[in-house]
């Protein structure tokens, strides 16, 4: 049963570069946490580190399952998930005016985190099965749009615009991945550019109003626009070297809003300056070109598409969130992985890393 | 598929991967720009900024709505006030800033010392709140010494201002600072603590017109703390106008007629349900809310045994006594129990079971007809008319009648009274119904309980041939330009179950209340005007534990309450009044000439209009 090849092409390096940001994420929280004013909410240091446990156990279960079986259950897990964000709608938590955590026993999950995974494994299974070089065509598209447009309009229902987005992001990273025809690309866009411009005057002033300020956060001063300011004021603040560990001003006066979860990037840019922020990014890049690296080697058309699934939702989540808090990008509530506090946030994505590791181990077994 | 098609092999794959890591590493490079723009070229200004945490959010509460009487009288109003703060953090050193500012406004150190004590857990940041609306003088004072006062904060503030004082205040309520549960009930999202919302009356009841919404700055501030540039500004919006259905000049006027006394007096437009008038007396001063009351004033309107806090005109319940002689005469009439011609011979007492019930009046009154028992108040006819009918047929004409359930005018804590009925009594006591009772109940003693809206709704609708409007406090809500956003309607909520005959019937009757010789309100009458009434006089229970009182030596609250119900004119009605006075003995003596000097002010037009002139110019 055991295969010594299991040892010999385990992926040491990935997993310690995993180890690396998931301790520089509990060093940053801690920071974040621990100055908050006026109530230090150290409770949430604690339980991150619980929930990284619990995130080891899904890495470790979801390597050991040969990642080809997923294929076969993945209708199973996509049903499963919209399941858990129907009744998320129907008898979910609501916590500041939004309903997105489900409580079972002592635990709060967000079964939105989840169900990116589910619909990562869904889009591989069908481009896998279907991919050629000439690409998709607008029919063959459908299924996709479908498998997309459910999790998506539940989760805008929450209302959680963040994730959502991100649910279509890692959707379109994927199909382009898997290429469109040329002719059904420029339908798409042609009818993009038709009613983009219709939608809009179909909405509300209010709705307008809102999309206006999503864009541009500085429409809302007393708001997104003085988060935004603030935000910037931190990231800048720090300078080439940074104002040291727990020396962070604007983080600890409480100036920053959801200052361990959204804005947690300000927090380690305020702290570390220039050059820790560099280091950071540089060790996403270097986490993201390794999961591409394991799509390249990996001989198995689903194994490829579902590693580049995966290094997709990373790659958003940290280009949205990092650039949020720089005011490159509107503000959305999209987390950073590894460093910002969330129990399913990081549950998921330790899942994702034994995903990628059992793709990298395997890319020898040919069945 | 055709055959020049490759299905995707692993170099395709490669072939793509390459370009997707390409392209992330062109994210990333927009991204390393950013940070290198913010950290290293706009730092020294960032860090600049970050240092005293000099960006900062000040919030500017609205101007809450006004409230208008019908003749657009100004009620409500707010005036500027300032309040002074204080964050600690730019007011180093604090103790010292402390003690200058003490000695400026002349207020203890200690006493503001206490202040910031229970505050000290807060965000050194947060403004606390040291003195409210310091006066003229105080802000002078502080002004001038500005800048020897590093993190002392003044805030204009619009501060809610009860023009009238007392006047209406159980209406038109009164604002106080919000409470945490009111805070975490989600009703109130965009309140913080410390603001002030509408606890009670109108100011709750269209919280959401007059509230408006709160602005706010973005600001740099200096070391010290003050404003050295605006950024950016939110304005407040206004809260809405409100133009109630009151009219001030006859308010003011049931204000002085209930002086000293205990009671409430309503009015309405009886074509309309528009409330022309809603008294509660004794009453209480809104100011004193808004200004923060001591424990001790609290302590004296709660424990206050003529219960100021409560809207009688509303809360109150009171039997309905002889008024409910209206209701009775309805059901009668049209259960066919009696007619116009019916007379029944009144020899001052009626005997029932082996019970003896008593007349008021002693010597009894003789042969009595509809018109004559109504007019003089003839308990006896009416004792029969309920014994004929029973408890339930007259609990059902009660009901249908508007009794026994709230108006439903748009004020909270409504009372809804009581109508007995068989059923209710076995519910609620368990013990089945005595035949006795129901007579008490025909005059409307027993278990009776009616608000003074009730009546006036009832005799409203007496009044205008049979249709029962739902009571209207408000006339209109308007924006501060004097748009229209809401413009009330007369609501229909019910018919009194009574014919045209029926109805002339008693309407007759009750215009020989006033107006007939020996009617029981002969007091009311005035000249030129056509009033019709009813008087009631509530026993109070536990007076006859001690019959042997004559009227004059009985405790005051052992004395019965006294009720009116007028209309006028007789023909074509404009006005409608319920007047109750607790302990005020007798009807016709205490609460029919209250009815009478309304109406009179109502309804003479040229006294009237000078009394508005004058009040108007006063604005």
């Amino acid at each position: 049963m055991f295969d010594r090849r299991f040892v010999k092409y385990f992926d040491w390096g990935f997993l310690g570069l995993t180890f690396l940001i998931g301790l520089i994420g509990l060093v940053t929280l801690y920071s974040a946490v621990a100055s908050a004013t006026p109530t230090p909410q150290k409770t949430l240091y604690f339980k991150q580190i619980i929930w990284y446990c619990i995130g080891m156990t899904g890495m470790v279960l979801s390597f050991l399952i040969n990642y080809k079986s997923l294929y076969r259950w993945s209708p199973a897990i996509y049903a499963v998930c919209i399941v858990l964000l129907i009744s998320v709608l129907m008898m979910g938590k609501y916590v500041g005016g939004a309903r997105r955590w489900l409580i079972l026993g002592p635990f709060s999950i967000q079964p939105s985190e989840l169900v990116k995974i589910a619909v990562i494994i869904s889009l591989a299974r069908y481009y896998s099965k279907f991919s050629d070089t000439r690409g998709f065509s607008l029919r063959e598209l459908f299924t996709p749009l479908i498998l997309t447009a459910i999790p998506f309009i539940l989760i805008v229902k929450q209302p959680d615009l963040g994730t959502a987005m991100v649910v279509v992001l890692i959707a379109g990273f994927m199909t382009v991945f898997v290429k469109i025809e040329r002719r059904s690309l420029l339908y798409i866009i042609t009818a993009c550019a038709i009613t983009g411009p219709l939608v809009w005057f179909l909405l509300k002033d209010y709705q307008k109003k809102r999309i206006l300020t999503f864009i541009n956060p500085d429409r809302d001063p007393l708001g997104a626009g003085y988060h935004i300011i603030q935000s910037k004021i931190a990231i800048g603040s720090g300078m080439i070297f940074g104002k040291g560990f727990l020396k962070g001003t604007q983080n600890a006066l409480s100036f920053l809003p959801e200052q361990h979860t959204d804005f947690i990037f300000s927090v380690l840019a305020e702290e570390w300056g220039f050059v820790g922020s560099v280091v950071i990014l540089f060790l996403f890049l270097m986490f993201i070109i390794w999961g591409l690296n394991i799509a390249y080697r990996c001989r198995d058309p689903f194994g490829t598409i579902l590693a580049v699934g995966i290094t997709a939702m990373m790659f958003w989540q940290v280009f949205i969130n990092v650039g949020m808090a720089m005011g490159l990008m509107p503000i959305v509530g999209v987390t950073l992985p590894f460093i910002s506090y969330g129990g399913s946030s990081i549950v998921s994505i330790m899942i994702c890393v034994g995903l990628l590791m059992s793709i990298s181990m395997r890319r020898f077994l040919i069945e | 598929m055709g055959k020049y098609l490759k299905t995707a092999d692993t170099d395709w794959y490669k072939q793509r991967l390459t370009r997707v890591m390409l392209c992330v590493a062109g994210a990333f490079f927009i991204l390393l720009s950013r940070l290198f723009y913010l950290q290293v070229i706009e730092g020294q200004e960032l860090r600049r900024l970050s240092e005293n945490n000099c960006i900062r959010l000040q919030s500017t509460d609205a101007s809450r709505g006004m409230i208008f009487d019908r003749n657009g009288i100004l009620l409500v109003d707010n005036r500027p006030a300032f309040d002074l703060s204080i964050i600690l953090k730019d007011a180093k050193p604090v103790d010292c800033t402390i003690e200058k500012l003490g000695k400026l406004i002349n207020v203890p150190v200690s006493e503001l010392m206490k202040k910031i004590g229970h505050n000290k857990g807060l965000s050194s940041y947060k403004p606390i709140l040291l003195k409210q609306d310091i006066g003229r003088d105080g802000l002078a004072a502080v002004e001038v010494r500005k800048f020897d006062l590093p993190g002392i904060v003044l805030n204009i503030k619009p501060r809610r201002h009860y023009i009238k004082t007392q006047s209406a205040a159980h209406l038109i309520g009164y604002l106080s600072e919000i409470n945490s549960d009111e805070l975490k009930s989600g009703k109130y999202p965009e309140c913080k603590g410390g603001d002030l919302i509408g606890k009670f009356g109108v100011e709750k009841v269209f919280e959401r017109f007059l509230k408006g919404k709160r602005g706010g700055r973005q600001v740099e501030v200096n070391v010290m703390g003050q404003v050295v540039k605006v950024l950016k500004t939110v304005d407040a919006l206004p809260g809405q106008n409100i133009y109630l259905t009151i009219d001030y000049i006859l308010q003011k006027k049931a204000e002085a007629l209930l002086e000293g006394a205990a009671g409430a007096v309503v009015a309405m437009d009886p074509e309309t349900g528009d409330i022309l008038v809603m008294a509660s007396s004794p009453s209480f001063d809104q100011n004193a809310f808004v200004d923060g009351m001591s424990h001790k004033q609290w302590e004296s309107l709660i424990s206050n045994p003529l219960r100021p806090m409560e809207n009688k005109a509303i809360q109150g319940e009171y039997p309905p006594a002889s008024t409910f002689k209206i209701v009775t005469a309805i059901a009668g009439l049209e259960e066919g129990v009696i007619d116009e011609n019916t007379t029944i011979n009144c020899p001052g007492y009626y005997k029932y079971g082996n019970r003896i019930y008593r007349c008021w009046r002693h010597g009894g009154h003789g042969s009595v007809n509809i018109f004559k028992a109504l007019a003089e108040s003839c308990d006896v006819f009416f004792y029969q008319v309920g014994q004929k009918l029973g408890i339930d047929r007259l609990a059902f004409y009660a009901k249908a009648c508007g009794l026994g359930s709230a108006t439903g005018i748009n004020l909270n804590d409504e009372a809804a009274g009581i109508v007995p009925s068989a059923a209710w009594k076995k519910r609620r006591t368990g013990i089945a119904w005595q035949g006795g009772e129901t007579l008490s109940v025909a005059i409307g003693q027993g278990y009776n309980l009616s608000t003074s809206l009730q009546m006036l709704v009832l005799t409203s609708a007496l009044a205008n041939g049979g249709t029962i409007y739902k009571p209207l406090i408000l006339e209109s809500v308007k924006t501060v330009n004097g748009d229209i956003v809401i413009q009330s309607k007369r609501q229909v909520i019910g018919r009194l179950p009574a014919s045209k005959k029926t109805l002339a019937i008693v309407q007759k009757g009750l215009w020989e209340v006033v107006n007939s010789p020996k009617g029981t309100a002969r007091i009311a009458h005035i000249k030129g005007v056509d009033i019709s009434g009813k008087t009631g006089t509530a026993q109070v229970v536990g007076r006859h534990n001690e019959p042997n009182l004559s009227e004059k030596d009985m405790p005051d609250h052992f004395k019965a309450h006294a009720w009116f119900v007028a209309y006028a004119p007789s023909v074509n009605p404009q006005i409608a009044v319920a007047v109750l006075v607790e302990h005020g003995e007798h009807g016709s003596s205490a609460a029919a000439p209250i009815a009478r000097e309304i109406i009179r002010t109502y309804l003479e037009k040229d006294e009237y209009v000078r009394q508005l002139k004058a009040e108007i110019s006063k604005q």
